[in-house]
């Protein structure tokens, strides 16, 4: 595998192989999917009288990335705070006057139940997730906030701590594999810098790898792209692309229209607290209940950057809208 | 000259005293908490008052002297658990509320009139009471011992022994917290104190190492109230409010999330103390100000100290300037 990320690569196999995986899928909200990581059913988040979120089932298949997108106030972070840990369904059963048992909050994670899990736990079980605006932990340098992402260390128990030989050989291990992924992501010459010192974009990098460091089946990404300059964000798309590549799971949220188009494998798209559409990225935009929802008056127009439309990015566009017309050509 | 050299000399001599040490103590306690964990507990002295009610109640019950302090350590730790279960899962000012309060509310059963069997109430219990197994530990001998300036009792209330097992403490600590703070788990502790959310999204367990920081310093508090209250007596109203906020001037004094700020911090606040009241008695008239109005100088001066250094210098003496290059959030 190349190490230089930044630039936009070639489809490769496993890219195409993902593609392939949710091809026979049919684009409906909340369809099953052949190998699904993720399985939600009865997500219901209610603040008050309003509800943010109501997801009545949704699967996310393994090994491609899966995008997750819609307006402002669609419940897009809600949903993820709820599928993380970070926050409880209403649904959720409760040992009095919770919701019938076929109506209970349920959610299985790689073939377990992760219902009612704290985010610590479910983060355990594989689940990493990152954070929309980020949280580097400011006064520890850029490889401690790295190493704190790594799992099993004897040395965090308190009773273990005080003796060094207890922990110094996972200790070396991880500080290898930390410095590998800030070499990956370019970050390696930081590493002994406060976390606070850095760039916000570094910040987004340095966040990516850190979940990296607990190598994680899934992971989840909330506006990875946020603030980010549009060189970054090419940089940061080729990690994304490497990460299914090497056989992980992504799940992000985003709200760049291209950004989506371009590298993710299937797109779900949320509107007032439900999803609305699922499909793959080339032509769950031409849904209507898309269009309707989420892109309104304005689904002609570039929502995105001008500046990110190179030359070569213009060119698959090209193509997509070509394969697109062909695709309705065939119906 | 001469009398210039005397204050010289009882700085030097407060600077290496018991209570200094005793504050030190509890100031490595609250620096575990505030430094490193990011934890505002504000009833330090409760959990000294603790220990020292557990450790004074138990000698004089009759248990030998390391399981009293054994007792008192366990009852610290018991006093934060039940202090940590409802509020570390809440923001963090929650628990600075109830610490405050749950001081308080020590002080206030300490000194009531009800228990005045077990606690001697307001007049509190006296130092011979329960000192007895600790000084019978010397092995200084008796008589007295001059060492420069300082000429104190080998082994007495006040003496060398005394001054020997408080700073050997002190230091067991210092580098107890260093062992600790440099392995994974202080690192946890640190990331907690800047964003517990983003430890929680990798999978560490933030109430359980809250839950474990609060306990760890909330018993080295507890050692520094028996430190303290060795020379002199257990009084509930020694370790009110006041010494919650002395030990925290300390540690912010010296420096939070420093090994030797705590100390050194202890150090300046009562050498400073010293110092102020000290140069005045000597160059001020009393008809300008008395001794007592000198007193009440220092407190004031170390008021505003506390508020430069807070202002200024808000990492402290011993802190890491490279910590400060940049706003945190």
């Amino acid at each position: 595998m190349s190490t230089d990320l930044g630039v936009t690569v070639a489809p490769t196999a496993a890219a195409a192989a993902a593609t392939a995986s949710v091809a026979a899928v049919s684009p409906l909200p909340g369809v099953p999917k052949p190998d699904p990581i993720l399985v939600v059913d009865n997500i219901v988040r209610q603040f008050g009288g309003m509800t943010a979120v109501n997801v009545p089932h949704l699967e996310v298949q393994r090994g491609i990335i899966t995008a997750l997108i819609g307006p402002n106030g669609a419940g897009k972070t809600t949903f993820f705070n709820l599928i993380t840990g970070f926050d409880k369904p209403s649904s959720a059963p409760r040992l009095i006057g919770g919701p019938k048992s076929d109506q209970a909050a349920r959610s299985m994670f790689n073939g377990r139940s992760v219902n009612n899990m704290g985010a610590a736990k479910v983060a355990q079980r594989g689940m990493v997730r990152t954070f929309q605006l980020t949280k580097a932990l400011s006064r520890l340098t850029v490889l401690e906030n790295m190493l704190l992402g790594a799992k099993d260390q004897p040395g965090e128990n308190l009773f273990a701590a005080v003796i060094k030989p207890l922990w110094a050989a996972r200790e070396r291990e991880i500080t290898a594999q930390a410095e590998d992924l800030l070499q990956r992501f370019k970050l390696l010459e930081k590493k002994n810098d406060m976390a606070g010192s850095l760039s916000g974009g570094q910040k987004k990098l340095l966040e990516m790898a850190r979940a990296l460091m607990s190598e994680p089946t899934m992971i989840m990404l909330d506006e990875p792209m946020a603030g980010v300059n549009p060189a970054l964000t090419q940089s940061l798309l080729g990690h994304i692309k490497s990460l299914r590549d090497e056989g992980m799971t992504v799940l992000f949220v985003e709200h760049d229209m291209h950004m989506v188009r371009h590298i993710s494998d299937w797109v779900v798209v949320m509107a007032e607290g439900k999803v609305v559409a699922e499909g793959p990225s080339a032509t769950v935009m031409d849904d209507q209940a898309v269009i309707d929802a989420y892109l309104g008056a304005h689904h002609d127009t570039d929502l995105g950057d001008d500046s990110l439309l190179t030359d070569e990015v213009a060119e698959e566009l090209a193509k997509e809208v070509e394969l697109e017309n062909r695709t309705e050509g065939d119906a | 000259m001469n009398e210039f050299l005397t204050t010289l000399t009882a700085i030097a001599a407060s600077a290496f005293s018991p209570s200094t040490a005793a504050l030190a103590i509890a100031a490595i306690g609250l620096n575990i908490h505030f430094g490193y964990t990011g934890l505002l507990n504000m009833g330090q002295a409760g959990f000294m008052l603790v220990g020292a009610y557990a450790f004074a109640i138990s000698i004089v019950a009759g248990i030998p002297l390391f399981p009293a302090v054994l007792i008192a350590l366990v009852a610290a730790a018991v006093f934060a658990l039940i202090l940590g279960v409802p509020t570390l899962k809440l923001r963090g000012d929650y628990l600075a509320i109830v610490t405050i309060s749950a001081a308080e509310i020590v002080r206030m059963i300490g000194r009531s009139s009800l228990l005045t069997d077990i606690t001697g109430g307001s007049n509190g219990l006296t130092g011979q009471s329960y000192r007895g197994p600790f000084t019978d530990l010397s092995f200084l001998g008796d008589g007295q011992t001059t060492l420069g300036p300082f000429t104190y009792d080998n082994t007495g209330s006040n003496g060398w022994w005394i001054r020997l097992v408080a700073w050997s403490i002190v230091g067991i600590l210092c580098l107890f917290v260093f062992l600790l703070m440099r392995s994974p788990w202080g690192r946890v502790l640190r990331g907690i104190r800047e964003d517990e959310d983003a430890i929680r999204s990798l999978g560490k367990n933030v109430y359980s190492y809250k839950m474990q920081a609060l306990i760890l310093g909330g018993t080295i508090g507890a050692l520094g109230g028996i430190i303290y209250v060795l020379p002199a007596s257990v009084q509930a109203d020694s370790m009110g409010r006041s010494m919650t906020f002395f030990v925290w001037t300390a540690l912010l004094l010296g420096g939070a999330a420093t090994v030797f700020g705590p100390v050194l911090g202890s150090i300046i606040f009562f050498a400073l103390r010293l110092f102020v009241q000290g140069v005045a008695g000597q160059f001020v008239p009393d008809s300008i100000m008395n001794g007592q109005q000198a007193e009440q100088f220092s407190w004031i001066l170390i008021g505003v100290v506390l508020m430069l250094v807070v202002i200024f210098r808000p990492q402290g003496v011993l802190g890491n300037k490279k910590e400060l290059s940049f706003n945190v959030n």
